[in-house]
Order: C-alpha cells, then sequence, then structure tokens
C-alpha cells in the first residue's frame, strides 16, 4: 500500500494528523500557507469535505496540491454532496493524483450549513462507499465491473466515543471495520476513560484508532460548537475550565495537549482540529513529544 | 393520505391576474382531511376571493380529485359555470390539480402544495413515514423505515450526528436508529443489524410510475 500513513500505522508508530480547509474561493495562498507551517510537524494532513455542508473548493484539487508539495493529504470524502457515480470519479482522479488516504464519511445534513435549500444526495452511506472504496482497491467498481487500474486506498472511517446511546453505534463500527476501514478517526474526546473503553470495544475489529483533539479558544465557542455542530458535544467542565481562565486561548491549548498526552497511552495516534488556529499545531506536537 | 397544505392568498392572487371569474375546486378525500380543500376551505376561498374583488362562478367538492374520469364528469355537470369562469382554482393534491387540468381547457391555478404521504396521529396531526421508495427495507429494520424518518435515509446505522438519541437536523426528533435498535433489541433480534444493508436501488424511483392491473 503506497500510504506512509498506513505503513506507520502497521508499524505501530504513534501518528499525528492535522486538517486543513480548502479555501471558500479560488484562492489557495492561505491554504498551502497553513499547509506550510503545520506539514512538518505531522505524518498527514486531512483536507475537509464541505465541511458542516459549507460551500468550499472540492478536497480533490486541495489534496492534490498537498501531494504536489510533498505533503500527505487525507482527503475527507462525504456522501451528502454525490451519487455513487461522482463518488467513484473522484476517487478514481484522486488515485491517479496520488491521493492515497480517504476518510469515507456520510456528511453532515445540507440543512446544517450555507447551502440548505440544495438537494442533499446520500446515496450511500459511510459503509456503503467504504465498502466500494474496497472493491475498487480490488480492481472493481460498485457494480462489480473491473476497472482498467484499480486503487490502493488507505481508508479511515468516523467514530464517536462518547456519543450517547453508544450502543446503538457499536452495529455500524463492526460493518465498517468489515467493509474495509483500517482506522477510526474519531469526534473530539475529553473524556480519556471514555476513550481507552472505545478502544478496548473496538481492539477486537483491528482497526486503528486516531483520536480526534479539538483545541479550544474560549468558552463562547464551546458554546456555539455545542449549539452549531453536530455531534461535538463539549462537556460543562471544560467549557467551564474556559470560562474561569484567565488567558483561555492557552488554557484551550492546555487542554488539548493534556488529552493528547493521555491518548499516547491508550490509541495509536492523535487528530488535531485546531479550528483556524493551526500555528498552535507545533507546540502541541512538542508537547506530545 | 396525501398531506397538502393551502398555499397563501398573496402567492395565489398573483396566479389569477388577468382574470377576475373564478370557479373553486375542492376534494372530498385527502385535501379534506388536511383541511386544505374541504368544504370550509373552499367556502373561506370564495369569501377571501370575493373581498379581493374577484367573482366565484361556483364551486365543487370531488369525491377524490386524484379520480380522472370521475373530476370530468363531475366539471361536466357543471358546465357553465366552468365555462363562466376565466380560472379553475385547485384546493387538492398535485395529483388532483392535474386530473382538472386534463378536464379542461381552462386555466387551472393550484391553490395548495403537496407536502408527504402522512400517516395520521389524531385529527389534524400527520406523520411521514413512508416514501414511496417502491424498494422496502422494513422487515429488516424492526417496522420503522430509515429511508423517511432519517433526514439521510442512514441504512446501516446511525450518522455522526446523533446526540442523546435525537437527531442532528431536528433534535425534538429520536434518531431512527435508536428507536429502531430499541425495537430489535425489544425483540431479541439485534443481529438484524449485523450485516451492511445493500445500497438502494434508485431506478425504482425513476417517474412517472405507471401500474396496470390488467391482465395481457
Amino acid at each position: 500500500m503506497p500510504s506512509t500513513l498506513s505503513r506507520k500505522m502497521g508499524e505501530n508508530r504513534f501518528v499525528i494528523t492535522a486538517e486543513l480547509a480548502p479555501p471558500r474561493g479560488s484562492d489557495l495562498t492561505l491554504f498551502q500557507r497553513m499547509a506550510d507551517i503545520v506539514a512538518p510537524h505531522v505524518d498527514a494532513i486531512n483536507v475537509t469535505d464541505n465541511q458542516g455542508a459549507n460551500m468550499r473548493m472540492t478536497p480533490l484539487t486541495a489534496a492534490a496540491l498537498l501531494v504536489q508539495k510533498g505533503i500527505e493529504p487525507v482527503m475527507q470524502l462525504t456522501c451528502r454532496d454525490r451519487n455513487r457515480l461522482a463518488l467513484q470519479s473522484d476517487l478514481l482522479g484522486a488515485a491517479a493524483m496520488g491521493i492515497h488516504n480517504i476518510l469515507a464519511l456520510t456528511g453532515d445534513h445540507i440543512t446544517c450549513g450555507d447551502h440548505g435549500q440544495g438537494r442533499a444526495v446520500f446515496d450511500l452511506d459511510s459503509v456503503l462507499l467504504i465498502q466500494m472504496i474496497q472493491g475498487m482497491n480490488e480492481g472493481r467498481d460498485i457494480n462489480g465491473k473491473p476497472l482498467d487500474g484499480k486503487t490502493a486506498f488507505f481508508v479511515g472511517a468516523a467514530a464517536a466515543p462518547e456519543v450517547e446511546p453508544f450502543a446503538v453505534t457499536r452495529p455500524k463500527l463492526v460493518k465498517k471495520a468489515a467493509a474495509g476501514a483500517r482506522f477510526y478517526q474519531t469526534q473530539a474526546v475529553f473524556d480519556p476513560q471514555r476513550l481507552s473503553m472505545f478502544c478496548a470495544t473496538v481492539k477486537p475489529l483491528g482497526v486503528k484508532v486516531v483520536a480526534g483533539i479539538l483545541v479550544l479558544r474560549s468558552a463562547k465557542m464551546a458554546e456555539f460548537i455545542n449549539r452549531n455542530i453536530p455531534g461535538l458535544k463539549i462537556p460543562p467542565a471544560i467549557v467551564e475550565r474556559l470560562a474561569q481562565a484567565a488567558d483561555p486561548a492557552a488554557e484551550g491549548l492546555r487542554i488539548a495537549v493534556e488529552v493528547a498526552l493521555e491518548c499516547r497511552t491508550t490509541c495509536h495516534g492523535v487528530h488535531l482540529m485546531a479550528m483556524g488556529r493551526d500555528e498552535v499545531v507545533p507546540s502541541i506536537v512538542a508537547a506530545l513529544n | 393520505m396525501i398531506v397538502s397544505t393551502q398555499k397563501p392568498l398573496d402567492q395565489i392572487l398573483p396566479a389569477l391576474e388577468g382574470g377576475t371569474r373564478v370557479f373553486i375546486i375542492g376534494c372530498a378525500k385527502c385535501a379534506t382531511v388536511c383541511k386544505t380543500g374541504g368544504e370550509e376551505e373552499v367556502f373561506r376561498m370564495q369569501e377571501e376571493l370575493i373581498a379581493a374583488g374577484k367573482e366565484v362562478t361556483g364551486t365543487i367538492i370531488i369525491d377524490e380529485t386524484c379520480h380522472m374520469l370521475r373530476t370530468g364528469r363531475d366539471l361536466r355537470s357543471r358546465k357553465e359555470q366552468v365555462e363562466e369562469a376565466d380560472f379553475l382554482l385547485v384546493l387538492s393534491c398535485g395529483a388532483g390539480i392535474q386530473s382538472v387540468a386534463e378536464a379542461s381547457d381552462k386555466k387551472v391555478v393550484a391553490g395548495s402544495d403537496s407536502k408527504f404521504l402522512g400517516n395520521i396521529r389524531r385529527f389534524g396531526q400527520f406523520e411521514q413515514r413512508c416514501s414511496l421508495c417502491g424498494d422496502c427495507r422494513l422487515n429488516d429494520t424492526g417496522g420503522i423505515c430509515p429511508v423517511t424518518v432519517c433526514p439521510k435515509g442512514m441504512l446501516n446505522g446511525p450518522c455522526g450526528g446523533m446526540e442523546d438519541g435525537n437527531c442532528e437536523v431536528d433534535d425534538s426528533n429520536r434518531c431512527a436508529w435508536v428507536t429502531i435498535y430499541e425495537r430489535l433489541e425489544h425483540q431479541g433480534r439485534l443481529e438484524a443489524m449485523d450485516h451492511a444493508t445493500p445500497s438502494r436501488d434508485f431506478s425504482h424511483k425513476r417517474h412517472p410510475h405507471n401500474l396496470s392491473l390488467k391482465k395481457g
């Protein structure tokens, strides 16, 4: 498998990924600048796909640009905006551009974002998307017809260790693993104990766990996320800590480092979600090393 | 039944510009139950149009406007009033509106929007449970349809937006997959969730649909 991320995880090395959103326009200058700042400190950079159903440049282009710069991308791909034809064409395009890692997602509902009147596609869901990619890796399309050149994607899936009720999500995690997911990238974690329980639960599936680490800036930001971002819940204790802090941004960074340090012993990597503060990534990584 | 809602008058009046005489058509079935085009609503529409300076040549409540032959026959029985009118204003689902359009050369004005195939909870309360997908999966999902009840039509379990068992799109709704899980657990057949459900065959949704029960 050409994915370096896959090789490192296979060698049980603790991986660190970060994420960047493509621009809301055609100018990639800032995206490239942030990529240059973050890349030397991480193993791969996730490129988000119309995150939160807000329109951005296609992750295919932004991820291909990272490849050209010698940076390993994880291209996030959702089922919200593409039917099975478009998903397969973008995947073949990604493979041709040297993109080797895919985070296969269902995607937030279109009404969560800035194009609420658009038509949501959801031809497939994340399990079926992973299954389809596995088929493409074996050289066939979703209908079983042979491809001229198979893909070699290292596929990740989303997981939410702190969601309630967790039991309802478990069968789907099993299906994602059976479909071909090789790592779970988790939703932001705050409770290391829950994360270690999660890791124990999914261990028999043989899927690596990369824990999501959210870098918060203020109590206000945490409350905004709780209100507006699906599937992301920041516990009241954390919001309170930020509210009481003299320097909330520094406190947010401290919280992120604390959780990330705990993850070193429980899972296989961390995924840093700096929420636009990408310049803090190097300091978190330094604290981890 | 087909749940529809009446368009607001300020959307209906512009469609009636260029003429003054209106014949109003309601429906005795679904549109009566959801109070879009029953006796009461047709009468109220008549009053409102008169207040807006229109002349109402007549009204009729057809028993099932979606029934094309019956709609044609009923309109012929009121031929004079229909002929006098500049517009036929129809307060029924889109199927009924098109039965009228097929039965008459007059300009047909839609006075309502068709919303969904609805179950009736109680009087005046409707819920969408089936989206007529043509590819029923209810045998595998404890009799609860994720294609309809989940806004994303998830086939393999809840999405990442589920929180405390509620839906990311509207947190006053339970996640379809939480209710499916609870039902299957209660019935001792959670193993129904163990294997990936095949992708949907959207060719079933290719329209327009036709069905003829005639043999041969």
